[in-house]
């Protein structure tokens, strides 16, 4: 049922978008003031998410350690998987982010004949990691519609994605990947019974959506090309302050950006907030040091505790009679 | 209800991973016999002061919950969404990508959706959207949002009794999502409606008032160390005469309460005292901070520091200058992450300083605490110790790494150094199931009852199936760890699982293999079984 | 509301909002001139009918569908048969056909090319005609 839920939702949405377009002309509310709505949301309520955690304090230094701790000096520490240094973290924090070490480690395990097997995991890890890094690449390559004088950066990424020079315009390797690997990541939500168990209407929207974008995206590079120069206008027109609706774009091009909008907007209510959330958690960006410096919790409040003076007063006969040295006799 | 658990272990090994047809939103927990443990008693609550203090049974329909039980639970979320960053962020990021779904010991040994962690955390989420996100609020079950009724308040009660914290699942979760911090809070949920378990809170209530888990008085502190110091004269011909509450010691020196009370952990006790007598260290023993272990840390953070305060104060009272902590999983995750900051700053101690090598202990040079995995191996590393390692030639050993000094602190190669020089038959289990992804014993937490030994052997079976491994292949018969939990846990799995492997602390091995200062000829081990070499010239 | 690491979470919001505004900053006060392309070459002057091969829309879309066709109807298949269009033939020639007219590349290629940031690859081989100055 989420799965159709989802489904339906996206379709609703690229109805909505054609329909406001196509039929009632409503260029200039899809093309400019949701857009706005939508950045805005995007920028202003991801600030507000991490700020609400950062509301939060860490009490305490909970790293999760994967390798051996510091301690006497001829023993290899693991530097990066048990950091006790702010490099160490930085490393840490730095392999997660940009190659899912953790998702690496990734095993299936089997019942065969009652005995447990651990195999091979890899495939989340590539497709996750194809899917994130392609996202990226995509996402920085249309900055050549938001700047007028395309840094050269930009040209070499956009460059070195279509160096295969498969067809007119040329492929972008990225484009194939992302639509491969979300398809990927919503067969094993449909195809691996426990996942499936556990998806919900989260999870399949927000593949759906970016199927959706990249779709279109596709869509209007390959096969049913719009006025890309009135598109770039009316980007630039956005970024200028300076909103511009070009004549005769195309539709599909209303359909992409709407869907982006959407995405944009929804970002902060949902668990796509991953993206701002890896950098704190608090079991990969701490060192394992709190032997060594003392943690402080803002929150530490003075308890109730049994003191050594009660618990004498409770046995001072039996540890006279043990010998065990007491305070008052 | 109490009925014999009888299941034979080839039934327990047949494991459904199949999750059912239904949602797990609408389908409420079934409360299967010999997967949980028996309630909390008024009077154990009382001792600690907890609230809705009553003699209740979680099999019974009703809970005897406070009318505004639902309120208690909602504020006390709110609450600590404001203190842990760890639980607000854990609630909001996890993408549900199933990682961490067959690295449970629960899930892999029972089947159970509900134990995969990324779902036990949800059963939680759902009631955190549903009262306090936007999208929850509005969408609902849509959003994976339900009300939080008393079916769902059983059902996580059910399933966070259901994790042993082994944090696990985090070692693979892509944002560090660590189950163990939310079956933190969801259990402090529960203590706030008097819901803990029997077998958590009696330790904890003894812990409070006579100094450890066992409820072991001063005098029969004393009483249980005589056997094991005639077994030790027996064996070694050396009385040893350790001192207790010992003002001016240099050393205070601490271990979890059951190593004084059951085998094996009492043969690591032996092994501790014959190590520090051939050493002779300037240390005492404690009948006030006489639990190293800290089951406060199952029940709430504020019990946790009650409990755990005892440390510091009586090294302050003794004028210790600081302190060696025995063999223990959980123990060492809360000197390592949490008591410093609890109760330090541990000012009035010095930085540690073996008094034998003159290694300096900088990694401890803030709690003051040293593990005795690290300061034994700093002894041989330095060669001030005197071992026969061929009087553990009759042990062929594997070695256990707990969850909790493996994810919690990484305490690795330091009792792997210990072990290689006191046995000479030491075998890795499969590198996927040893260091940072260990298996837990299966029963951590306050899980290590009687009444709840479905569970117990199910969340043991992971761990016990890497040891059948090197047992078949080895002939391993001994397995390992420096954890009080899992001596005792650990037994009782491998008579389940794999009968012919027996358990042991790493000091037992030390003990074994120390050779003492005007000792007689051994001809027994630790445990007063024939040396087997003694025992062929005879 | 307090801020816990509230320094480092700053660095953090501020590093996101650089980025993702950048947009916005980096085009401040600037005067985005959208391509004129010029169509008056001395070559189209002269066109009684002035009319490319294509209507214009379709030629703006699709231009390098047209060439590839052309490359690969002349190059691989030795089809150099021309376009008639009102009686003006037209050589399947990027050079000879569509240089002839346009001779001014910098004025109609690469506005456009330019301004959207696309380096086409037929000057890896082709030799641009020189400009004539009108």
């Amino acid at each position: 049922m989420s799965i159709l839920f989802s489904f339906f939702a996206v379709i609703a949405l690229v109805v909505a978008a054609y329909a406001g377009v196509k039929i009632a002309n409503l260029q200039f509310l899809f093309g400019v003031i949701i857009p706005y709505i939508a950045i805005a949301l995007f920028i202003l309520g991801f600030i507000y998410r991490v700020l609400k955690w950062g509301s939060s304090p860490v009490p305490f230094r909970i790293p999760t350690t994967c390798g051996q701790q510091k301690s006497l000096p001829w023993l290899k520490q693991n530097k990066i998987e048990n950091p006790s240094s702010t490099a160490g973290v930085i490393i840490r924090m730095a392999l997660e982010v940009l190659l899912f070490r953790s998702l690496f480690r990734n095993l299936k395990t089997q019942l065969r004949d009652g005995k447990l097997v651990y195999g091979e995991a890899k495939w989340l890890w590539l497709a996750g990691l194809a899917f994130h890094w392609s996202f990226l690449i995509i996402f920085v390559r249309h900055f050549r519609l938001f700047l007028q004088n395309t840094p050269s950066f930009i040209k070499t990424i956009e460059g070195l994605d279509s160096f295969l020079q498969v067809g007119v315009p040329l492929l972008y390797m990225t484009d194939v990947v992302l639509l491969g690997t979300v398809t990927y990541l919503f067969l094993r939500r449909v195809f691996i019974p426990q996942v499936k168990y556990m998806s919900l209407a989260a999870d399949y929207f927000p593949l759906f959506l970016i199927l959706g974008i990249t779709a279109s995206g596709v869509l209007m590079r390959y096969f049913y090309k719009v006025h890309i120069v009135g598109v770039k206008e009316l980007a630039m027109g956005l970024v200028s302050l300076n909103p511009v609706i070009p004549q005769g774009i195309g539709v599909i091009f209303y359909i992409h950006l709407f869907l982006i909008s959407i995405l944009l907007a929804y970002f902060p209510l949902s668990k796509l907030m991953h993206m701002g959330g890896v950098f704190l958690s608090p079991t990969r960006n701490m060192a394992n040091n709190s032997r060594m410096v003392r943690h402080i919790n803002p929150w530490n409040y003075p308890v109730h505790v049994h003191t050594y003076e009660e618990y004498e007063n409770d046995f001072r006969k039996k540890m006279k009679k043990a010998g065990i040295p007491v305070e008052k006799e | 209800m109490a009925t014999k658990f009888t299941a034979k272990p080839d039934e327990l090994s047949k494991i459904d991973y199949k999750p059912p047809k239904k949602g797990w939103l609408d389908t409420p927990a079934e409360f299967k016999e010999h997967t949980f443990c028996w309630g909390a008693k008024a009077k154990n609550l009382n001792i600690v002061e907890f609230p809705n203090a009553r003699d209740w049974s979680p099999a019974e329909e009703d809970w005897k919950l406070p009318e505004n039980w639902q309120e208690i639970v909602l504020e006390g979320i709110k609450d600590r969404l404001g203190k842990y960053r760890s639980f607000k962020l854990f609630m909001d990021i996890c993408v549900r990508c199933g990682a961490c779904a067959d690295k449970c010991h629960f899930f892999i040994g029972g089947g159970d959706p509900k134990n995969m962690p990324v779902l036990r955390a949800e059963l939680l989420r759902s009631i955190y959207r549903k009262y306090f996100t936007a999208s929850g609020k509005m969408l609902g079950k849509i959003a994976g949002a339900r009300e939080l009724t008393l079916d769902v308040l059983k059902e996580i009660w059910y399933y966070y009794y259901q994790c042993t914290e082994c944090r696990r699942c985090s070692v693979f979760c892509p944002y560090g999502i660590d189950q163990a911090e939310i079956t933190m809070v969801g259990r402090e949920l529960m203590n706030l409606l008097g819901l803990n378990t029997d077998w958590i809170s009696a330790p904890v209530a003894n812990c409070y008032m006579k100094g450890n888990h066992l409820g072991l008085e001063p005098h029969t502190i004393i009483n249980s160390m005589e056997f094991f110091l005639d077994d030790i004269e027996t064996i070694t011909g050396i009385k040893i005469k350790p001192t207790f509450n010992r003002k001016g010691a240099e050393i205070l020196f601490v271990t979890p309460s059951g190593d004084l009370f059951a085998d094996p952990g009492t043969y690591t006790a032996m092994g501790y005292l014959m190590l520090f007598h051939e050493l002779g260290l300037d240390y005492t023993w404690s009948t006030y901070a006489s639990e190293g272990g800290n089951f406060g840390l199952f029940t709430s953070n504020e019990m946790a520091k009650r409990l755990n305060a005892k440390i510091y104060a009586e090294a302050k009272r003794l004028g210790v200058k600081w302190i060696i902590g025995g063999e223990c999983g959980h123990m060492w995750r809360v000197v390592n992450q949490y008591m410093d900051t609890w109760n330090g700053p541990a000012d009035f101690l010095e930085e540690p300083v073996s008094p034998i090598t003159g290694t300096i202990f900088e990694n401890a040079k803030s709690t003051k605490m040293v593990h005795i995995a690290e300061f034994t191996a700093d002894l041989i590393k330095n060669g001030k110790l005197k071992l026969d390692p061929g009087r553990n030639n009759h042990l062929k050993v594997t070695w256990h790494d707990s969850c909790n000094t493996a994810r919690g602190m990484g305490i690795l190669d330091e009792p792997r150094y210990v072990l290689r020089n006191v046995c000479n038959h030491f075998h890795e289990m499969p590198e996927d199931t040893i260091r940072e992804k260990t298996f837990c014993c299966g029963s951590g937490t306050g899980l290590n009852a009687s009444e709840n030994m479905d569970l117990r052997m199910r969340g043991g079976f992971p761990r016990a199936n890497a040891v059948k491994y090197v047992r078949n292949n080895y002939g391993v018969n001994m397995l390992a760890n420096i954890c009080a939990i899992d001596r005792a846990t650990l037994k009782a799995s491998m008579e389940y699982w794999v009968p012919d492997v027996s358990v042991c602390g790493l000091h037992e091995l030390v003990g074994n293999a120390l050779v003492m200062t005007g000792e007689k000829e051994r001809t027994q081990d630790l445990r007063l079984e024939p040396l087997p070499e003694k025992e062929a010239k005879e | 509301m307090k801020i816990y690491n509230g320094g480092k979470i700053l660095l953090g919001l501020i590093i996101f909002g650089a980025l993702f505004a950048s947009p916005f900053y980096l085009n401040m006060g600037k005067v985005s001139a959208k391509p004129e392309l010029k169509i008056d070459t001395p070559e189209i002057q002269k066109l009684e009918d002035k009319k490319c091969v294509e209507p214009k829309e379709f030629m703006r879309a699709e231009h390098m569908q047209i060439l590839n066709s052309w490359r690969d109807a002349v190059v691989r298949n030795g089809d150099r048969e021309q376009i008639i269009i009102s009686g003006h033939k037209y050589e399947k020639s990027l050079q000879n056909g569509c240089m002839k007219c346009h001779s001014n590349k910098k004025d109609f290629c690469d506005k456009c090319h330019n301004y959207m940031a696309v380096k086409p690859y037929c000057w890896d081989c082709h030799i641009a005609p020189k400009e004539k100055k009108s």
